[in-house]
């Protein structure tokens, strides 16, 4: 077989908003698979008698509020990038002018709510 | 032709199936918890503690738990089938993939009811 050019240099390839919200569902979903223990812990100590102590501090500290706020931006940004799958696998939204503007106010939604939880953590 | 030595169902269709009732069930099961934590305001440790005593609690949360782990299955299972290509390298990854989570499962057991 004849071999194809390949393009693959990141830097030069064109990313569609589609393409774009594809691979950050990729990566929150990453990003969630590498917390599940973490979240598994936490779920077994706030379980313990003795755990409202040491909850408080991690509760209030900025590298319990920066894990929260990571872990919830990705999860909700996973949540609705998802959604939208499962609306195209009904068949709605299936054509290119529709992908794009339901990728577009994905994106928006889930900057938006990232911003008012990181508002929400800390002032 | 792609592996599937590694995959959850017998085909690529199962796999497909499983992530989306697992989707389903999270979605529920999130926003449950959203409404829960919305109706007992203010929400404290003392709150939490007793939801997890209710039975139903723990119940539905081991099942979120089990969805969780059957949708990280088929998900990193198709990033390391993408990303990953020499195949030893790549059954390895996805057998340390599924005896982990296979590990969180029963963990997650001994939270509910191991006390």
């Amino acid at each position: 077989m004849k071999k194809r050019p390949i393009n693959l240099n990141l830097f030069v390839i064109y990313f569609p908003i589609t393409a774009i919200i594809s691979i950050l569902h990729r990566l929150s979903g990453v990003f969630l698979f590498l917390m599940i223990p973490i979240l598994l812990f936490c779920l077994q100590s706030s379980l313990e008698a003795t755990a409202s102590r040491e909850w408080d501090s991690i509760l209030n500290g900025h590298l319990g509020k920066g894990l929260i706020w990571l872990t919830l931006s990705a999860l909700f940004y996973h949540l609705i990038a998802g959604l939208r799958h499962l609306i195209m696998d009904i068949g709605w939204g299936e054509s290119l002018w529709v992908a794009r503007i339901s990728a577009k106010t994905i994106l928006l939604l889930g900057i938006v709510y990232s911003i008012l939880l990181g508002g929400w953590l800390w002032y | 032709m792609v592996l599937m030595a590694t995959g959850l169902g017998r085909t690529g269709l199962q796999d497909w199936l499983i992530q989306r009732v697992t989707a389903v069930i999270l979605i529920l099961y999130i926003v449950m918890l959203s409404l829960i934590v919305f109706r007992h305001q203010p929400f404290n440790l003392a709150v939490w503690q007793s939801l997890f005593q209710q039975p139903f609690m723990r119940y539905a949360t081991l099942c979120a738990i089990v969805s969780i782990c059957l949708h990280a299955w088929v998900g990193i299972w198709t990033v390391l089938t993408d990303y990953v290509k020499p195949l030893c390298l790549r059954l390895s990854l996805q057998v340390c993939v599924i005896l982990s989570l296979l590990g969180q499962c029963l963990w997650s057991i001994y939270i509910l009811w191991g006390r």
